[in-house]
């Protein structure tokens, strides 16, 4: 695991006027797989949309392999390597299942190598093949995931984010999927994801970040953070 | 079978002059090619990358003014016109949608009605370009293609415009293969998923307004030519860019054909009520417009091309 992919300290964002992350910082090493926790408007997804440039943070910098990226459009920093599958899902309801993960191969390096990618990411997804041109929306949450996903692997990111890949998915669904980004992982792409759910996210990333009201208030390995009687409170009330 | 039959629309629309000689059959030909051709260009913009637009006059009229300008001022031939009237049109989309392009949906929308509201009042306060009189393009003897004049037949005219449209439906079928017409539909389906995946939104819907732009301002140019005389209120009106937009809406938005459609039912439509109620024909193909958008609307929102492709299925 040599050095760090990203780091982002100091982050403070608004949404209009109204402050989102106070001094929010995330750290990942290359190779990881991190979760951020935290209840409902803590700044989770807000903390994700900012470093991959859809948000532009007030203050703070964001370095990814070693390069400032805070405030650059997004689509340079896909370019750069870093892939983002937004929560919800996101994808474009009327077009194929195959045009919407070839879309994701938009920057022109993802460009060049697409064909070869668009087989490592069927192979990982068999779904792909089988649903190739049904229209996306047709797709059951579970298998749209799988698209979302797949769709951003064709950036060939070094680094790839997802926002609450399990939300409202069926347990067996979330089987697969857990297996699925464990394989994206072994095979050297770095995750940091969302998830709600402190056992599932911990069970499966090596660390965590914890996030209540725009502040990041703990991080740690996650054998530590399912010990921590403060994740109990954050999470658990009382 | 679906190549035979456009090859046969095709040798139809070639033969169609030689078989009807009368001027008024060619005429409403020659508008639905032109306001086919409209409507196609406006798809581009409105149907593919989802920004729809209601100032598509000021392309339209940039084209007409470019190119009348130059004949009456500069007495060059209209064709160099036409390619000046493009350049310009290009630039001034290009102006345009740096503001606007920020805006979303209905504000989208608005913002392009104000534009085209204010390129109006601009062009009707030019005296230098005619003001509010308008402009006559300088009438030349005898017909030649140099002059893009044809007073003895409309024969060229039918020719020249089932061009634009031709023209217009290639572009539109090329970009529906190209990864650019892949990034516009992304950027209608969900534009902030297209931004997250690394699509320049922004430069992708520049690249749109100014293809839909340029095609918009050929029409332009040979609506001068062919009818000769051009003022803000027959160029630049909102009526215009809402009649280019209710075409393709009627037809089949985001569709290759569905913009053709719309013209050839409603373009008759409009001529016929004109000619055969005069005056009053005016209000009423408006009248017949606003029911059939409503039934359309409520029916099948995908248009003609929605209807047919249902019948296609059923039986």
């Amino acid at each position: 695991m040599a050095g760090v992919i990203l780091e982002a300290r100091g982050l403070d964002v608004l949404l209009g006027d109204y402050q989102v992350l106070w001094d929010a910082r995330l750290a990942v090493d290359e190779g990881e797989m991190v979760a951020l926790l935290g209840p409902n408007g803590a700044g989770k997804s807000t903390l994700l949309n900012t470093v991959s440039g859809l948000l532009r943070p007030r203050a703070g910098a964001i370095t990814f392999r070693g390069e400032p990226i805070a405030g650059l459009p997004a689509h340079r920093i896909v370019a750069r390597g870093l892939a983002h599958v937004l929560e919800r899902r996101r994808l474009f309801p009327y077009l194929t299942v195959e045009q919407n993960v070839r879309l994701g191969a938009y920057a022109p390096a993802a460009r060049s190598g697409r064909e070869a990618q668009l087989a490592r990411v069927k192979a990982l997804f068999p779904i792909l093949e089988e649903r190739a041109g049904q229209p996306a929306r047709t797709l059951s949450g579970g298998e749209q995931q799988m698209v979302a996903i797949a769709r951003g692997l064709m950036a060939h990111p070094r680094l790839l984010m997802i926002d609450e890949p399990f939300l409202g998915l069926a347990p067996r669904v979330v089987t697969q999927l857990v297996e699925a980004i464990r394989r994206i992982n072994r095979e050297g792409v770095t995750i940091v994801f969302i998830e709600q759910n402190v056992e599932l996210a911990l069970s499966l990333a090596t660390r965590g970040y914890v996030l209540e009201s725009g502040r990041v208030v703990l991080e740690g390995r996650s054998a530590e953070l399912l010990r921590s009687p403060e994740v109990r409170r954050i999470f658990l009330g009382g | 079978m679906k190549r035979a039959v456009l090859l046969l629309l095709f040798l139809a629309a070639l033969a169609f002059p030689v078989v009807f000689t009368l001027p008024f059959p060619r005429h409403v030909m020659i508008m639905i090619f032109l306001y086919g051709a409209l409507a196609v260009a406006w798809n581009i913009l409105a149907g593919y990358c989802g920004q729809i637009s209601l100032g598509h006059a000021v392309f339209f009229g940039i084209g007409a003014y470019t190119s009348t300008l130059l004949v009456a001022k500069g007495q060059l031939t209209p064709w160099l016109g036409m390619a000046a009237g493009a350049a310009l049109a290009v630039l001034v989309s290009q102006l345009i949608g740096y503001p606007v392009f920020r805006l979303r949906g209905h504000y989208f929308a608005i913002a392009t009605i104000a534009v085209g509201e204010i390129v109006q009042t601009l062009v009707i306060n030019w005296d230098w370009a005619g003001g509010a009189r308008g402009l006559f393009v300088p009438i030349k003897r005898p017909d030649s293609v140099v002059n893009f004049q044809f007073h003895q037949s409309k024969a060229v005219y039918y020719y020249i415009a089932l061009g634009l449209l031709l023209l217009a439906l290639a572009v539109t079928r090329w970009l529906e293969r190209s990864r650019h017409g892949y990034y516009f539909r992304a950027i209608r389906e969900d534009q902030d998923a297209a931004a997250s995946l690394g699509v320049h939104v922004a430069r992708e819907k520049h690249r749109a307004i100014a293809v839909s732009a340029a095609l918009t301002a050929l029409g332009g140019t040979f609506y001068a030519q062919y009818v000769f005389f051009i003022d803000p209120e027959s160029v630049f009106p909102l009526s215009l860019s809402i009649l280019i937009c209710l075409i393709a809406v009627l037809g089949g938005v985001g569709t290759l054909w569905g913009p053709v459609l719309g013209a050839a039912v409603l373009v008759p439509l409009s001529e016929g009520t004109r000619v055969w109620l005069g005056g009053t024909g005016k209000a009423l193909d408006l009248l017949i417009y606003g029911g059939l958008i409503m039934v359309i609307a409520t029916l099948q929102p995908a248009g003609l091309m929605g209807l047919a492709r249902r019948f296609r299925r059923a039986p």
